[in-house]
């Protein structure tokens, strides 16, 4: 896993400023959405070998949610990008 | 006793006499000594036992590959178990003690396990202690708990200071050899910001061991200069003592410095650490680790005498240490005919060169006997080296005494932080051993781990490595060069593997520390586990302290030569951090006492401590729990009156640890529509709300309250223990799920003094301090916003909320006014008999009415569990948790829900976490109806009262139950009643 991590807005930090929650999961449903549809986006998360896209929140930096891409085999960080650009710029 | 010190030595001082003890005997060593170098020129060849057999053994080494010459070291509080001779300086009244043998290291009981060499080969554990089963717990694992491990560490606390840091530079070098030094020069002389690290006391690397002269000048007057140059650049950083023990990811470095462990205790500074763990953050890496020499698998090669013949003559060069009076060397390696002229030219009897080539092709001009095409295939002596027996190329045996022995059987490059990132290493026919990967990104090898052998090619090889290094970050540099050396021609003289001598008689050692002999790598090889990492593991080759340093290639050879296969073809085992041990002392930094998490004070902790105050540990902060007055010994005695105060007249209590958060933004009241279950859009300011937050799984996740105090400007509170998770929640909610909201949030915990002033006197108290009208009519329950204080001279917020269920308020100022305020209500509330309270009594009163924390949020309840269904909004389109919460499990009816719960006699005692049954049924889990959830005695009622989750809970008040304990084995009658023990019709809230 990564030691540094390029935050955005803060640039090169050491990984223990971060917190992680997991991966990037289906897009929040609609509250129309079926159950299941709910459920896939509650629980059901992938354990790839290879690219994967967790949320980190810089949590003793900036304290802005990131999205990074890593790869879970070389641990190589390819991207990470501010949260938000994930709805705003509808990147999902 | 013979003194083994000679003449020589470029480490140590004559003039420095160090005295220490050896197992309580008073030796003497110089400065610049270690352990080993003092302890083999005391003629200490026998320093310890091994792991298993209980085999006498000796120094095998000169530095960190050390796997038999392990000591306990210092004494009390400093005492370091399985420390290693060859890497431990020499210090005045420095006390070593060796490990593993009872009742001494000469005569040791468990050498009998020798004799049980046939039921503790391979895989012994698998096998020896599988039956009858019934042994397991009472004979089998307290015989191999006692046997395992080496040192034993002391119970005793590590006075010495810890702390860790971190370093940045351009590049980084690792090792100090001729190969370390010139990448060091290179790269400094060019600007380059350079740290360069060794584990050695000193630099040089294998420069230290050289006796002879290099180009014109004496070796040490050429590592001199070198050395004297680089701490002239203020651009490099010099690390002696610190061993880079892992490679992280994005060129991260773990390193150990050891700062003071090599002085006596009187030396050593308090106010300085003993160790520092480094991380360092290196753009580029030149990695010039150096090569482990490997020993041979030969009968009886652990003996004490026998050493590796690098390591002799580091002992002879540097320290001025005789290995011994008549010295045989046995190598397959012209490296170590180095060695025998270095004896030689001491005076030093060479016994004989046992080379196992036919018709090596060396330049050796010794006076030595050299034995071509022979092997060294036993040893004799008892508990040291006395003769060694010689195999010659006709299949004769010769006997040849001698009192020690150097074996060399090739050089295995340091690749092990090329490794830690994933890389395995590559192996060479040509060099006969592992190279370090080929792409290593950002990492260039050099030297003895590029396979490069002699004093002029390692130099060389390290100036360009520093070149390349330096023109990846754009840096141009020039290689440092040795002026007036020549780089010798290379020469056509392979070095012939030696894997294991067959005509071995005897235990042929692979792995010293954890004795594993080549027979039983054979044996495991027979029984079906001839992968590497399967063999490890069967025959613990390579799992001791050293980690295979000096067998496991040796393991991999013998695999592969009974495979019929290329060692590359059987691979290595994984390396992973850390190189060498490192203590916890370093790991665990400054993060031990009180310093091992921050300690969290309220802004009316010292107000606290001078009304005598009992704290609580709660998480980081440290929080009032009660206030004992005169005459009070017992916690409740204090509880029960405070609680009266405040049933009766009027109470304060300190409820700053509560988590506070400021919201702002035009869409704010949208949002926290969205993260409230409950409705939120229409709060109108100055008013508060109770209100419960719901994880997107529809379960609660925590409750408080929110004010309005503006348009667009909220004041939330969370509970103590979620403060820091409602917040990364709340962030999370407005940042990824709707960043179009216009919302901003901020932590205000640590900027307000928050105070609860509850009974019914508290308006008569606060309206003494309170400019503003704070009556029923003009500040009704619920109300919120700021006030004036003091006739103008301080603004607080007043909420008129209250969790104990009187009349009350809390007063919030900011923190750093917040003690002379309590002060101030304090004094003002005396009138009507104010005292303060705690969190106990808190507790106690939330408890009476009825109110949940959470040891009834506990992730498992829905807001219909704890009575508050109603509160979730049905006409809101969207909210966190708001479909989850519709699932038919958590819709259920019968789900366990709130209920008070109370002895049928006044006289019962019950336990939080007692299970409810139904009177007359079994104990099962099938007959389960819930559990107390929260207990206490309630001084109002007189008896103890519980909050349940309890089947149909609300439906089946007046009932009567069966409160089972089955820890204490005790159960008793209990009445489920309304929650709300006091004041259920909420009057006194209104009042």
């Amino acid at each position: 896993m990564s030691s540094l991590v390029k935050c955005p807005h803060c640039g090169l930090r050491p990984r223990e400023e971060f917190t992680i929650r997991g991966e990037v999961a289906t897009p929040r449903p609609s509250a129309g959405a079926d159950e299941a549809t709910w459920f896939d986006h509650v629980y059901l998360r992938d354990n790839p070998r290879g690219e994967h896209r967790e949320y980190w929140h810089h949590s003793s930096g900036c304290r802005r949610w990131l999205v990074l891409t890593r790869n879970t085999l070389t641990h190589e960080t390819s991207d990470v990008v501010d949260a938000s650009t994930l709805k705003t710029e509808g990147a999902q | 006793m013979t003194s083994f010190r000679i003449d020589g030595g470029t480490l140590i001082d004559r003039h420095d006499v160090r005295r220490f003890t050896f197992n309580g005997e008073v030796l003497s060593g110089f400065g610049g000594d270690t352990v080993a170098s003092s302890l083999l020129a005391n003629g200490k060849q026998l320093v310890g036992r091994s792991f298993k057999y209980h085999r006498p053994r000796g120094i095998l080494t000169a530095g960190a590959a050390e796997p038999n010459a392990l000591l306990t070291i210092g004494r009390d509080g400093r005492r370091d178990p399985n420390t290693r001779a060859t890497m431990a300086e020499l210090f005045d009244g420095l006390e070593a003690r060796s490990q593993n043998c009872w009742p001494n290291v000469n005569f040791d009981i468990g050498a009998a396990n020798g004799l049980l060499g046939p039921l503790l080969g391979a895989g012994f554990y698998y096998k020896t202690f599988m039956w009858p089963a019934a042994f397991w717990e009472k004979v089998y694992e307290p015989l191999i708990r006692k046997a395992a491990g080496l040192g034993r560490a002391s119970y005793d606390p590590d006075p010495g200071y810890y702390e860790k840091c971190w370093a940045h530079c351009d590049l980084l070098v690792i090792g100090a050899g001729p190969a370390g030094l010139a990448a060091a020069l290179t790269a400094g002389r060019a600007g380059a910001r350079v740290i360069i690290a060794d584990e050695g006391a000193q630099l040089g690397g294998g420069l230290i061991a050289e006796g002879s002269s290099i180009g014109s000048k004496p070796a040490d007057a050429v590592l001199g200069d070198l050395v004297g140059e680089l701490h002239a650049l203020p651009n490099v950083e010099i690390k002696k003592r610190t061993t880079v023990f892992a490679a992280y990811d994005d060129q991260v470095f773990g390193a150990v410095e050891r700062v003071q462990k090599h002085l006596p205790e009187h030396e050593i500074n308090p106010h300085r650490a003993m160790e520092r763990l480094w991380r360092i953050v290196a753009r580029q890496v030149v990695l010039a680790t150096g090569a482990e020499e490997r020993p041979i698998v030969f009968g009886g090669n652990d003996r004490p005498g026998v050493m590796m013949a690098g390591a002799m003559r580091t002992y002879l060069n540097a320290y001025g240490v005789a290995p011994g009076k008549r010295v045989a060397l046995f190598a397959n390696n012209s490296q170590a005919y180095q060695t025998a002229l270095d004896l030689e030219a001491r005076g030093i009897e060479v016994a004989a060169i046992i080379d196992p080539r036919t018709c090596p092709n060396i330049d050796y001009d010794g006076k030595a006997r050299l034995i071509a095409g022979a092997m060294v295939r036993d040893t004799s002596g008892r508990r040291a080296i006395k003769s060694i027996t010689v195999r010659h190329d006709d299949g004769s045996d010769e006997v040849i005494a001698v009192d020690a022995l150097g074996v060399s059987g090739g050089y295995s490059p340091i690749v092990h932080l090329a490794c830690h990132r994933g890389g395995k290493p590559v192996w060479s026919d040509a060099h006969v051993g592992f190279m370090p990967p080929e792409n290593t990104d950002g990492m260039t090898s050099c030297g003895a781990v590029a396979g490069k052998t002699g004093i002029a090619a390692c130099f060389a090889d390290g100036g360009t490595a520093a070149v390349k290094a330096l023109a990846e970050l754009g840096v141009m540099s020039e290689a440092a060069s040795l002026p007036g050396v020549e780089q010798a021609e290379e020469k056509a003289d392979p070095i012939q593997p030696i894997w294991r001598v067959a005509s071995s008689k005897g235990k042929a050692f692979v792995d010293y520390q954890n004795d594993v002999a080549a027979s039983d790598i054979m044996l495991a090889m027979r029984e079906g586990y001839d992968h590497v990492e399967l063999a490890k593991r069967y025959t613990t080759n390579g799992m001791a302290t050293d980690q295979g340093k000096t067998s496991n290639v040796n393991a991999i050879g013998i695999l592969a030569e009974n495979k019929g296969v290329s060692p590359g073809e059987i691979g290595t085992t994984t390396f992973r951090p850390f190189y060498t041990p490192v203590s916890f002392g370093a790991l665990v930094g400054a993060s031990k006492g009180m310093d091992f998490q921050p300690v969290r004070k309220s802004p009316l902790h010292g107000w606290a401590a001078r009304n005598g105050a009992k704290f609580v540990e709660t998480g980081p902060w440290y929080r009032s729990s009660w206030f004992p007055k005169d005459g009070e010994t017992f916690w409740r005695d204090s509880v029960d009156r405070e609680v009266n105060t405040v049933r009766t007249k009027v109470g304060i209590c300190d409820v700053s640890t509560l988590g506070k958060i400021e919201i702002f933004g035009a869409d704010a009241a949208e949002y926290l529509n969205r993260v409230y279950c409950n409705a939120f859009l229409k709060l109108p300011v100055g008013k508060a709300r109770y209100g419960i937050m719901l994880r997107e799984d529809g379960f609660v996740y925590d409750d408080g309250t929110t004010s309005c105090l503006g348009e667009n400007h909220y004041f939330m509170t969370t509970t103590t223990a979620l403060a820091a998770g409602v917040l990364t929640h709340l962030e999370f909610c407005a940042q990824v799920l709707w960043p179009e909201l216009d919302v901003r949030m901020a932590s205000a915990t640590d900027q307000w003094a928050q105070m609860a002033i509850a009974g019914p006197k508290s308006r008569d108290v606060l309206s003494k301090i309170i400019d503003d009208d704070i009556s029923n009519e003009a500040f009704p329950f619920l109300a919120a916003r700021e006030v004036s204080m003091f006739g103008g001279r301080l603004k607080g917020r007043l909420f008129r909320i209250s969790f104990s269920g009187e009349l009350a308020y809390e007063i919030a100022v900011p923190a750093g006014y917040g003690e002379s305020v309590a002060d101030a209500i304090m004094a003002v509330g005396e009138e009507f008999g104010i005292a303060p309270y705690g969190t106990e009594a808190l507790g106690v009163m939330r408890i009476e009415k009825g109110h949940v924390t959470h040891a009834e949020i506990n992730g498992t309840v829905t807001p219909a569990d704890l009575g508050m269904g109603k509160m979730v909004s049905v006409n809101k389109d969207d909210f966190i948790g708001r479909v989850m919460n519709l699932r038919e499990g958590l819709v259920d009816p019968s789900r366990p829900s709130l209920v008070g719960i109370m002895p049928k006699s006044p006289s019962d005692k019950f336990a939080t976490g007692s299970h409810i049954l139904n009177p007359g049924d079994d104990v099962s889990l099938a007959n389960d109806q819930g559990y107390v959830t929260s207990m206490c005695h309630s001084p109002t009622l007189g008896h103890a009262i519980g909050l349940a989750l309890v089947k149909n809970g609300p439906s089946r008040v007046g009932e009567e139950v069966v409160i089972w304990n089955g820890l204490a084995g005790t159960t008793v009658t209990g009445i489920l009643c309304n929650p709300a023990f006091v004041d259920p019709e909420n009057e006194k809230l209104h009042a």
